[in-house]
């Protein structure tokens, strides 16, 4: 090959992604670098944003503990809907993997149709249910005398998880899902001929082999919900702020923008570092089942 | 006395009859195999062997014992399977120790008996390896160490080496049986080839459409076939039509311009069975033409066309001149070699 040619067939690739990589860039990378540029930026009542360089931003959310507070409410709430998640959509994962034909089918519909919903709707849907004096099912319990108040729900921690894993949980059941089509269908078989119970094989053959399954599912749950806005604006409102609502409100109604995009810019960071990490942590541990 | 019994066996799935009025009596040791093209109810008898499967009626005993009412984690079973199932997250030995953990056996012993049935499968120093980075035929020897290691009662193996390439399932077919013979395990293969049926067992029992059509040893299966499925089953066959007189005495069987002394038994309409290598070309016998002649080696095939229909016929390749395709020849046999069987239909 002449080198030429060998130029131009290296060249080829950029070429034939250059229509991407552009749309990547522009509506990306560069808003993403304006956002963590606008992070050190001065902001002022009344003198508005001045372009200057910084540390303002970071300093208030380092130091004030109001901060501090938000993030480790976001993380926690994440990390609880993740576990919620997780417990019930790995076990329904493999309930619906049992099922046989006609029912399979008619239960993934059920599971996957709310994906199809906004997640708007479905989580108004909470609040509808629960919403103070005024939700349906506060209404029942406390006119058939089973409750006195309302039981709390709406601008709770608790209110926040139980929304989130119904939204989130598609993703679960999906992630163990595909994990369990896998593995081999004789190898319930295998391990009962052996002599184990059904709750050994669950422990010991099931398990670990979906647990790949369970952790990546736990990585797209944790990263959309420590990211998610429309729950927790609406069960959590003003009352309970997690990064991303605050993020918002710093932007249209303080009007502090630079201080909303540090906190974007922070959230953001702190994602890409715990997905990466623990991505690189699970596929270390469970080299052999990937394989 | 049985070690291993089925009577009357039959599984049904709704409407469908998948196993039918099985019964076997399978000696200790013995090397058994359930042999049929997919669909004929072998595996599924193996199922309800292992308890993965109820039969719908009839009954299964081992040693006397109604197996069927013990649960399948109970039976002390040990199983081949067909894609091998291994756990593909435990190293061969922890795959291999997992029989044993289940029946608490103390960790020194168990770690000994996981290395020697490792060794018999020829995989002595793989014991760290997962079952991902090993070959099918490596996968193959976890599984039966797997499966061996228990001490089962009686070893099911489910179409075990129909994953592998021809020359290792060859080579794994020899050292099967020698296993086998060391160890004395009473063992059940299912399997839709007939070479490794007849080359594996003591005794095939011949299936189709959930029905036994024979049981019997490996030459008896092939040289006395009991129905036409089953000879044309196992390897290649002749099947001509031909008709016993029995006006002269003793009687005269007649296929074409062939003729024997009848054999006792059947009368009128019947179908001579007779395979290609026991066919030779004589002066007189059933005239036909050669149409192909294939040369394979250590054997000539031939494709004749006779008065009775298409005909096979295989000759030792000895040296001797062979007749040339489009030659007109006659076809004779030995009356012991033939099965003759009353035509159905006729």
């Amino acid at each position: 090959m002449s080198a030429a040619a060998e130029e131009r067939g290296a060249r080829a690739p950029w070429a034939l992604t250059a229509p991407a990589l552009m749309l990547f860039v522009g509506v990306l990378l560069i808003p993403l670098a304006m956002t963590v540029m606008l992070s050190f930026h001065d902001w002022g009542q009344y003198k508005g944003i001045e372009p200057v360089f910084i540390l303002k931003n970071w300093r208030e959310i380092a130091t004030d503990p109001y901060y501090a507070e938000m993030f480790w409410r976001t993380f926690r709430i994440a990390i609880l809907t993740t576990l919620l998640t997780a417990l019930l959509g790995a076990p329904e994962a493999y309930i619906l993997n049992r099922m046989s034909g006609r029912w399979k089918s008619f239960f993934l519909l059920v599971i996957l149709g709310p994906l199809l919903i906004s997640v708007v709707a479905r989580t108004l849907g909470w609040a509808l249910l629960f919403g103070g004096n005024n939700g349906l099912v506060n209404k029942l319990l406390m006119s058939l005398g089973a409750i006195r108040s309302p039981i709390p729900f709406m601008f709770t921690e608790t209110g926040m998880v139980v929304a989130l894993a119904h939204v989130m949980m598609p993703f679960m059941v999906l992630s163990v899902w595909a994990a369990l089509q896998r593995l081999d269908p004789q190898i319930e078989n295998a391990a009962m001929s052996l002599g184990a119970g059904p709750v050994t094989i669950i422990r010991r053959i099931i398990m670990p082999q979906i647990m790949p399954g369970v952790l990546s599912g736990a990585i797209i749950v944790f990263s959309l919900s420590a990211s998610a806005f429309a729950t927790p604006a609406i069960i959590g409102g003003r009352r309970l702020k997690v990064a991303a609502t605050l993020a918002y409100d710093e932007f249209l109604n303080t009007l502090n923008w630079p201080l909303g995009a540090a906190v974007a810019t922070l959230l953001l960071v702190a994602l890409v570092l715990i997905v990466v990490g623990s991505n690189a942590l699970i596929e270390r541990r469970y080299a052999e089942v990937f394989r | 006395m049985a070690f291993l019994e089925l009577d009357r066996v039959a599984k049904q799935f709704g409407a469908t009859t998948v196993v039918d009025d099985f019964s076997l009596a399978v000696g200790k040791g013995e090397f058994i195999s359930f042999l049929g093209p997919s669909g004929c109810g072998k595996t599924t008898t193996l199922q309800m062997i292992a308890g993965f499967l109820d039969p719908t009626s009839g009954a299964i005993r081992l040693e006397d014992k109604d197996l069927t009412a013990i649960h399948p984690a109970k039976r002390g079973l040990g199983i081949v399977f067909q894609s091998y199932a291994l756990f593909p997250h435990m190293t061969a030995a922890e795959n291999v120790a997992f029989g044993l953990e289940m029946r608490n056996v103390p960790r020194n012993e168990r770690g000994e008996r996981v290395r020697s049935a490792l060794a018999m499968v020829g995989l002595a120093g793989y014991e760290d390896r997962h079952p991902r980075r090993m070959s099918g035929g490596q996968q193959q020897r976890v599984a039966l160490a797997r499966a061996l290691v228990i001490k089962p009662s009686v070893l099911l193996l489910d179409e075990p080496l129909s994953n592998l390439d021809a020359k290792l399932r060859e080579e794994m077919q020899i050292e099967l049986r020698q296993i086998q013979r060391t160890i004395g395990t009473t063992t059940i293969l299912v399997t839709h080839d007939q070479n490794e049926a007849m080359s594996l067992s003591d005794r095939i029992v011949v299936m189709s459409q959930g029905k036994i059509e024979q049981i019997g040893t490996p030459q008896e299966t092939y040289e006395r076939p009991a129905s036409a499925f089953v000879s044309q089953f196992l390897g290649k066959t002749n099947d001509f039509a031909g008709t016993i007189d029995r006006t002269v005495a003793p009687g005269q069987l007649v296929a074409g311009s062939w003729s024997a002394p009848a054999p006792a038994g059947v009368s009128g309409p019947v179908t001579v069975s007779i395979r290609p290598e026991r066919i030779g070309f004589g002066d007189a016998g059933l005239s036909a033409k050669i149409v192909t002649r294939i040369f394979q080696g250590n054997h000539w095939l031939f494709q004749c066309d006779s008065e009775c229909g298409p005909a096979i016929v295989i000759r030792q390749n000895d040296g001797k001149a062979q007749p040339a395709e489009g030659e007109a020849v006659r076809l004779a046999w030995r009356p012991e070699d033939m099965s003759v069987r009353a035509r159905a239909g006729a």
